[in-house]
């Protein structure tokens, strides 16, 4: 055995509390090294070449690098002592940053934790066997879970390279957010005029199936070959039949149900269309309104209906599909803020949200633009904005900037004095955050040339004053009270994840941070993967992001779909389980336990009891290698130790606790 | 360079003054969830003390009661298993085998006179750095109260 030890100073990361020369020394003197060296930074391109030279001139067999990580610079180097010759399972990782030289301060002791770590990790590598991919076949097809603007770039990027695609949208229409917008910033295009062609784009493209009103279920499988259970949600409307006439939706009898397009600021039917540019444009029947399914007689639809596409008794359909790649691009939620009650949002009908003054301002909303106070149809003579309503604000679970509403606070005072010009803008902001392109200058535009009264200030109280409302609240650059009486107020709420954003992380399998954020797989580095290969993140269901961040991650998580179905086939993963059939006494517990149901119970012929005249069976268990996906449930259950795990074999792990007793004990 | 030697020095000799008895944990950690969370401490710089040796497990399912009953044999004065929470399991039901195998193991252990406070378990998630840290801290001052874990008395 001929093991080589390289230990990585990380520039000043590690060296600066561990004494990387002296892990180095002590690694000289571990059972079966025979090599052991430090180098500045061990990834870059001197520090393998380092280790490659190392290979050849000690002719070394294992491989220890003592240094991140293994989760950020494992296939690194697994690829590196590949390319030299070994097998790239012939490396171990000493993670001496995140879990020494970070979180220690510089002692003697931090010093001998990272000594120790090499040691648990040249143990492990000592007992390491090749381990061999499998070639897997995949299926060239990708989903996207989620139709607003992220969703939609990202169909139209994978479909445009000759794949096709299956674009989910829980809602009746693809469009999501975007398409709620009047404006954007800061070029002020009319959100409906660059995205409607893209949704149209979406519809009419050959590759591209839009599975509107429909949820995903289950996500089995893996990076290659999903299988995607998904819910169509039944719509009592045959789309094939319907052709979006539209009569449906003039005669229904239902008039008062809170439009959810419209923010609640306009009414629909119980048959409808969100909105009119609608993709796909058919309509559904909202159950839980229609009279039908509750109690009443009507019908009225169906009658009306020229081509007969309407039925009362279709069910929700389950169908299960394959996929090689998927797109998460579900967004964003606005946190209701009527939480909190000294703003008196929904108390106070003059006090509204910004993605509400979007529906007011935008021609084809519920005033059709027309600016007008909810309460009484009056033209506000002014309006006072307010900014971080629930961001960065600790205390109502979003220590987070929501990143975009310091840009759309602009935009809304500036394009209201477009449209009303006596009226004043008042902004109440913590910071103003404009830091994209033309942003600055676009802020900058609203205040000077559009005079709106830009004030640094938290607001403490709203409350209504005649048929005004009065905003409460300190400037904290002159250091003193300010109130100011308008007669809008338009909050710009905090983004949030979706409410069962954890629901749906669940089904992926994949990870969510604190505030339930779906978690990218490296923050600088990889952030439009995740964890599970194959699943790619886009726009905000990651984090708060503008339009542009929103698309060009998209296009980013198309282009990495675009790169998995470039191969015909994928590497299996080869640390996965397996039965030692000499000692297996087919118990079946692992079976049993087996989260992946990869285990069966097979009988073969006992090699040992047998004779030439007599043969005998017994039976063992037997791993399905393509479903085993390698947690080792089963080595940790089986009681003769015959399942086991390659890379995690309870010989390695015992020899890392046994040499690490051996030194904690020479400590004591 | 020497005026950080010195400074160096004089921390030294303040941590020889001040030095408590350090007991060594074992701490058996899953890749996805647990070992991510602790890796996330070390981003954020989040300070432990530096009693905690981490083995890493596919998921916290691979962790073996053997390996438990090992690290006391082998004279550790703590162990912990860390998994993912319910329902984040990257193997979807790992962690709940988990889960009832430590029950077991934990009866196990106070058949053998190991006492029970000398062995955790807890969920720790890959956003869960601070949580990591705090759980570090607080194991560790609890097992310098019960002292070195001198074996089992028979």
């Amino acid at each position: 055995m001929r093991i080589g030890v390289f230990v990585c100073w990380c520039g000043s990361n590690i060296a600066k509390t561990v004494d990387v020369e002296a892990v180095a020394e002590a690694a000289k003197s571990f059972p079966g090294v025979v090599y052991a060296t430090d180098y500045k930074y061990m990834c870059s391109e001197p520090g393998q070449n380092m280790v490659a030279e190392a290979i050849k001139e000690h002719n070394l067999d294992r491989v220890v690098i003592a240094s991140c990580s293994p989760r950020l610079h494992e296939p690194t180097f697994q690829r590196c002592i590949g390319a030299a010759g070994l097998n790239p399972y012939m490396v171990e990782m000493a993670n001496i940053r995140e879990q020494c030289s970070w979180v220690h301060e510089r002692t003697p002791e931090t010093t001998e934790k990272a000594i120790e770590l090499t040691r648990m990790a040249v143990a492990k590598v000592a007992r390491n066997v090749p381990l061999f991919q499998n070639d897997i076949g995949i299926t060239k097809r990708a989903l996207v879970i989620g139709g607003g603007v992220a969703g939609i770039q990202a169909a139209l990027d994978i479909a445009d390279a000759g794949h096709p695609v299956v674009l989910v949208e829980r809602t009746p229409s693809i469009g999501g957010r975007m398409a709620q917008y009047d404006k954007t910033f800061p070029t002020l295009d009319c959100a409906a005029c660059i995205l409607t062609p893209k949704m149209v784009d979406c519809a009419s493209h050959p590759l591209i199936d839009i599975w509107a009103y429909s949820e995903v279920e289950e996500v089995n499988g893996f990076v290659g070959n999903f299988d995607v259970k998904i819910r169509k949600k039944a719509t009592c409307v045959d789309p094939k039949l319907c052709t979006g006439c539209g009569l449906c939706l003039e005669k229904c009898i239902v008039k008062d149900v809170p439009s959810e397009f419209d923010e609640g600021m306009g009414l629909r039917r119980a048959i409808y269309s969100p909105f009119p540019q609608a993709v796909p444009n058919k309509p559904v029947i909202d159950r839980e309104h229609c009279r039908i399914f509750n109690g009443g007689k009507c019908g009225v639809c169906q009658k009306v209906c020229p081509t007969g596409a309407i039925s009362y008794d279709t069910v929700d359909e389950v169908v299960e599909e394959k996929f090689g790649a998927i797109v998460v691009s579900t967004g964003f939620e606005l946190w209701d803020h009527s939480a909190l009650g000294n703003y008196g949002y929904g108390k106070y009908p003059d006090v509204i949200s910004s993605i509400q003054f979007e529906r007011i301002m935008n021609a084809s909303g519920p005033t059709e633009g027309h600016i007008v106070r909810p309460s009484d149809g009056k033209t506000p003579k002014s309006i006072a904005f307010i900014s971080c309503v629930g961001s960065r604000d600790d205390e109502h679970g979003h220590a987070y900037c929501s990143k975009v509403c310091c840009m759309y606070n602009a935009k809304q005072a500036l394009l209201v004095k477009d449209k009303l010009h006596d009226v004043e803008t008042y902004v109440f902001y913590m910071d103003i955050r404009a830091n994209g392109k033309g942003y600055e200058e676009f802020v900058k535009r609203t205040i000077e040339d559009y005079g709106a009264n830009y004030i640094r200030g938290r607001i403490s109280k709203i409350y209504p004053d005649g048929d005004q409302m009065v905003v409460k609240g300190a400037d904290t650059l002159l250091g003193k009270a300010v109130e100011v009486r308008a007669d809008l107020v338009v909050l710009a709420t905090a983004m949030q994840p979706q409410h069962d954003a954890k629901d749906l992380a669940r089904k992926l399998g994949i990870s969510t941070d604190q505030y339930n954020w779906f978690s990218e797989a490296h923050p600088k580095l990889k952030p439009v993967e995740v964890l599970t290969d194959g699943i790619y993140l886009a726009g905000a269901c990651q984090y708060p992001k503008d339009i542009p961040d929103t698309v060009a991650q998209a296009s980013g998580a198309a282009s990495k779909a675009i790169g998995l179905f470039s191969k015909d086939a994928i590497k299996s993963e080869p640390m996965i389980a397996y039965i030692y059939e000499d000692t297996c006494v087919g118990c079946g517990l692992c079976v049993d336990v087996c989260p992946f149901t990869a285990i069966e119970l097979v009988e073969v012929v006992d090699k040992e009891r047998s004779t030439r005249d007599n043969q005998v069976v017994k039976t063992v268990a037997r791993i399905n290698e393509g479903v085993c996906k390698g947690c080792g449930t089963c080595s940790a259950a089986c009681r003769s130790l015959s399942a086991r795990l390659r890379g995690f074999e309870g010989s390695g792990i015992l020899a890392q606790i046994d040499a690490l007793a051996d030194m904690v004990k020479i400590k004591k | 360079m020497s005026e950080q030697t010195t400074v160096e020095k004089e921390d030294t000799q303040l941590n020889e003054q001040t030095k408590e008895w350090q007991p060594s944990i074992l701490a058996i950690l899953c890749n996805w969830c647990s070992y991510a969370g602790a890796d996330l401490a070390g981003s954020a710089r989040m300070q432990y003390p530096e009693t905690v040796r981490i083995v890493r497990v596919p998921c916290s399912g691979r962790a073996d009661p053997m390996f438990v009953l090992k690290g006391f044999q082998k004279g550790f004065d703590g162990v912990m298993v860390l998994g993912c929470h319910p329902g984040d399991c990257h193997y979807a039901k790992g962690n709940y085998y988990a889960r009832r195998r430590i029950a077991m193991t934990q009866d196990l252990l106070k058949a053998l006179g190991i006492p029970a406070e000398r062995f955790h378990f807890e969920w720790v998630s890959a956003s869960e750095g601070n949580r990591f840290s705090a759980l570090i801290k607080e194991f560790t001052r609890q097992l310098q109260e019960l002292g070195p874990f001198e074996g089992v008395d028979r």
